[in-house]
């Protein structure tokens, strides 16, 4: 038997040694020249077939919560070139595209739970009809009060999900003998996801009912379920298919579906081509957005700034459906404890329902609120205590005998104290400090600051059955390689990341490797690409895949050429057999020709993981992904104004499978997380109107607001501890957290203001929040 | 308003060639090229010309396509992404994209590219600081920055 027969999953731990010619290359995104070029096809610059009708969503403009009681809809069918509107009357199937749980009308049928909820979809024969025939339903409603706020929700004590807690320890008992504590609240801001290319959905309808769909979704899966749900046809009808999105950031993991849903009813209803394209403005009224949290923690500590016990609450502000609230707020509790052990601990998070659209996954998927709130906890004891920043931090982190989160698993893979060390000595951390100690001493107007913030992030999707992937690969008698796995492009590089495991499997150059696009019809029952683990479980499938194609042609060249199994190996466009090689393109076409199949599915679930939350105890995580990041700020105490001055990163990434896509994403992360905690205001008027619904007025990072001096290194790793694809490590979300030492770097410049007096800054620091701080740091007593 | 409105010619030279054109008068130099010529390069990100994503040189001249008329640029000569290189002979911006990984999602790419262009021809590339800051009209969401300024200064470097 074979080795690679003994191992039929192909987990077989040789992926950390050995010589490596395309995976841990910086090899360039599979797209460059494409998009360089313009070449590129995105789902709006389809050549549209003959016929094809063009969808645009309607809603009540009048109200934020209440419900109608007629809708005049003539003048929007008599408005030229609408050829027809759909309201909930023509859905055929179940008028809900939830996730899971329900409560996401396709189209509403008289209720109104938010200022944007979609009522009726136009179908015109150009864009342009549609939207504005879509301005014209008249309405007579029913107003009632709505909960736009954390503090409205609270007060009407709604919930669109039942709270949740964890913890061990008597946290009460703990804290009041502790010799010191801290009691602190602050905001956490959402965020709108601006995915460059908006939501899109191009509807082909096909015999027998069957629908084409073609969905910018970061979850094809849930989009096939969803059209067959709404158009009660079977899944098997359905076929949803991505190539590639203008980005995703999460926004399109079930936020996509609607509209997917929209356009197939659309094409069923009329039997032609129907593209749904949201207008920048709608988009961002329509969609749901990173949830915005009010923390409130107390904690105990000593008189070295360790911390004893800490009960720390999140409120979140979940919009009018539970959508994805309930992994979300379960993760910021998962990340509350950042990369800090406590000793005794209560975490407890409660899901409010507001009438505001429902918020959503966004990178980090709630990991980030946790993170903001602990570091928040961080510089508060280090303000009460008098010491560095960054001295709290390394007293409070994981360590030996100090190694079990608030949810009972044990941090075996802590790397952050050779992170910590690197960073602190690369970022020239103790000299800085002196030298903004100095420079705030010097101005009176100026204030500098700088902090240094750990991250450690859990990995793997915390509903443990998302946790699998699929992977078809076929090997054509040429020898070129048609790859497809359940993954979707974003931007993020998984395709060319799953592309080099397989071309560095069977011993080819990336260019025998055809990438294709994701469809449901050839992996089918995905979890969406989401929660970083796109590479994680899309290159294992497909390594899987083509062990079982390589573990074939093994036996066979074994037999022809009798040569021992152990000694044939695929390199350099050669099967090595024994002393000699002959061309792969040789063997492939000798082992068709003996029948050999050379097509194979792979199948993937990750190991170790057992997480049961109504008992809120196993291990959620295959593993955490660790980093850190040193920040230094600018602000004008007079304005407001800031400057991000310099940033230094290192990340953990394992063994990177590409240097170079690893490195973008943590840049690019970084730079996201910077746009939450700063510049990035979700405002709704006391009406529940959405007042922040353009670029205009909601400000993302531009080339300009990037620091001046951005270091960015990976951590030089020996490789993830766990199994994972060639030991490399999951890069997608843990980045944008390393923001949170821009965020503690402005409460760093606000605290020297006064010694002693904690800052009262809330995220997102904009100017407006900045001034806010300092203005209350001028009149408080110390 | 009347959807239907008389339609009016409009003379473009697009990446050097002569097109006539019959277009609603409010119809977006970015609608004529997507829609009507076939060129999807330039993108459509938000339509209200505050994210850059369908910049094009409009006689050698940046513009956000989304916030002009076609008619308004009747006889004017427009550049494309289609029209500045192609995969075989790429325009040297295009090539510097390339090889500093300057984009992730690519939705952005064409309008900076082409905004990458016109930069360095207005005398705008002297420092990364000038550069991040005559380049902020155009967003990347994926917060590719770096690696934008840094293909910008290669070519600025290899045409100063």
């Amino acid at each position: 038997m074979s080795a690679l027969e003994s191992d039929p999953d192909g987990l077989r731990d040789d992926s950390q040694e050995g010589v490596f010619s395309v995976v841990r290359q910086p090899v360039r995104h599979d797209s460059a020249v494409k998009h360089v070029t313009g070449q590129a096809i995105y789902i709006d610059d389809m050549r549209e077939p003959e016929g094809t009708l063009h969808v645009a969503p309607g809603f009540c403009r009048q109200i934020a919560r209440g419900r109608f009681t007629a809708v005049d809809l003539d003048p929007v069918r008599a408005f030229p070139g609408v050829v027809t509107v759909l309201t909930a009357a023509d859905v055929p199937g179940v008028n809900d595209c939830s996730p899971s749980i329900g409560g996401d009308p396709i189209f509403s049928e008289g209720v109104v739970e938010f200022w944007g909820q979609v009522v009726f979809a136009v179908v015109a024969t150009t864009r342009d009809a549609a939207r504005r025939a879509a301005t014209l339903a008249r309405f007579e409603v029913v107003t009632e009060t709505p909960a736009i706020t954390v503090a409205d929700a609270r007060a009407a004590d709604i919930h669109v999900l039942p709270e949740y807690r964890f913890g061990r320890g008597d946290v009460e008992a703990v804290l009041a003998d502790s010799p010191k504590r801290l009691d602190g609240r602050m905001v956490i801001g959402g965020q709108e996801h601006f995915y460059l290319e908006g939501q899109i959905a191009f509807a082909l309808p096909g015999e027998d009912g069957d629908m084409h769909v073609h969905s910018s979704t970061q979850h094809p899966t849930e989009v096939q379920h969803l059209v067959a749900k709404a158009l009660a046809v079977p899944d098997a009808a359905v076929t949803a298919e991505v190539r590639r999105m203008g980005g995703g950031f999460g926004g399109k993991e079930s936020q996509a579906s609607q509209w997917a849903v929209i356009a197939a009813l659309a094409a069923a209803k009329t039997r032609r081509p129907c593209k749904l394209r949201l207008d920048r403005d709608d988009d961002m009224v329509m969609t749901g957005k990173r949830h915005d949290d009010v923390a409130e923690f107390a904690v105990g500590y000593d008189a070295d700034g360790r911390v004893t016990a800490t009960r720390m609450d999140f409120y979140a502000r979940c919009g009018y459906s539970a959508d994805l609230s309930l992994g979300v707020n379960d993760r910021t509790m998962f990340h509350a404890d950042n990369a800090y052990f406590y000793p005794a601990v209560r975490i407890l998070s409660q899901r409010l329902k507001t009438n505001t659209v429902s918020n959503t996954a966004f990178r980090g998927f709630g990991g980030p609120q946790g993170v903001l709130a602990a570091e928040r906890m961080m510089d508060a004891i280090a303000v009460e205590t008098g010491l560095d920043p960054l001295e709290v931090r390394k007293r409070n982190i994981y360590g030996p005998d100090r190694d079990v989160t608030p949810y009972g698993m044990k941090v075996e893979d802590n790397v952050l104290p050779e992170i910590i060390a690197e960073l602190e000595r690369t970022s020239d951390y103790a000299a800085r400090r002196a030298e903004v100690k100095a420079f705030n001493s010097r101005n009176r107007i100026l204030k500098k600051g700088l902090a240094f913030t750990p991250l450690k992030f859990g990995i793997s999707f915390t509903l443990v059955h998302l946790n699998q992937a699929g992977a078809l690969v076929h090997v054509y008698t040429d020898g070129s390689v048609h790859l497809n796995h359940g993954g979707t492009e974003m931007g993020q590089g998984l395709n060319t990341k799953v592309a080099q495991v397989v071309a560095e499997e069977f011993g080819l150059t990336l260019d025998r490797v055809k990438i294709t696009a994701t469809t449901t019809g050839k992996v089918p029952n995905t979890a969406p690409t989401a929660a970083s683990s796109g590479t994680d479980i899309n290159g294992m499938a497909a390594q899987i895949a083509c062990r079982q194609i390589k573990a074939r042609l093994v036996a066979f060249v074994a037999n022809e050429f009798g040569t021992p199994e152990d000694q044939i190996a695929f390199r350099d466009g050669q099967v090595i057999i024994g002393n000699g090689s002959v061309p792969f393109t040789e063997v492939v076409k000798k082992a068709f020709i003996a029948r050999i199949q050379l097509s194979s599915a792979g199948y993937y679930k990750t190991p170790k993981i057992t997480w049961n939350r109504d008992r809120a105890e196993g291990r959620p995580f295959l593993y955490f992904a660790y980093g850190a990041a040193c920040s230094e700020v600018t602000i004008d105490t007079m304005t407001g104004e800031m400057k991000v001055d310099r940033v230094d990163i290192l990340h953990d990434v394992g063994k990177s499978l590409n240097p170079a896509i690893d490195i973008g994403q943590i840049e690019g992360g970084f730079v996201q997380g910077m746009g939450w905690v700063t510049t990035e205001e979700l405002w709704w008027d006391d009406k529940g109107r959405l007042r922040t619904h353009a670029p205009s007025t909601y400000k993302i990072p531009c080339a300009s607001d990037v620091p001046d001096a951005f270091n960015v290194a990976l951590y030089d790793s020996p490789g993830n501890r766990e199994i994972t694809i060639f030991r490399s490590k999951a890069v997608g979300e843990p980045p944008l957290m390393l923001a949170a030492s821009v965020f503690s770097a402005v409460f760093d410049a606000v605290a020297s203001l006064k010694p002693g007096v904690i800052p009262p800054l809330d995220a997102p620091a904009t100017p407006e929040a900045i001034m806010r701080a300092v203005t209350a740091m001028r009149r408080a007593e110390v | 308003m009347p959807v239907d409105s008389p339609v009016v010619p409009v003379a473009l030279t697009v990446n050097g060639k002569p097109e006539r054109l019959e277009v609603d008068p409010r119809t977006t130099l970015l609608d004529a090229l997507r829609d009507r010529l076939h060129l999807s390069g330039t993108k459509k990100g938000c339509g209200l010309g505050q994210c850059g994503a369908c910049t094009v040189l409009v006689d050698g001249r940046r513009v956000v396509s989304c916030l002009t008329l076609a008619v308004m640029n009747d006889g004017a000569s427009v550049t494309t992404i289609e029209g500045l290189g192609t995969p075989d002979a790429l325009h040297p911006m295009q090539a510097a994209f390339v090889a500093c990984d300057a984009f992730q999602c690519g939705y952005c790419t064409p309008g900076q590219i082409l905004s990458a262009v016109a930069l360095i021809d207005e005398g705008h590339a002297g420092s990364d600081e000038e550069i991040r800051e005559h380049m902020s009209g155009n967003l990347c969401r994926c917060g590719a920055y770096a690696n934008i300024v840094e293909a910008i200064r290669t070519v600025a470097g290899q045409e100063g």
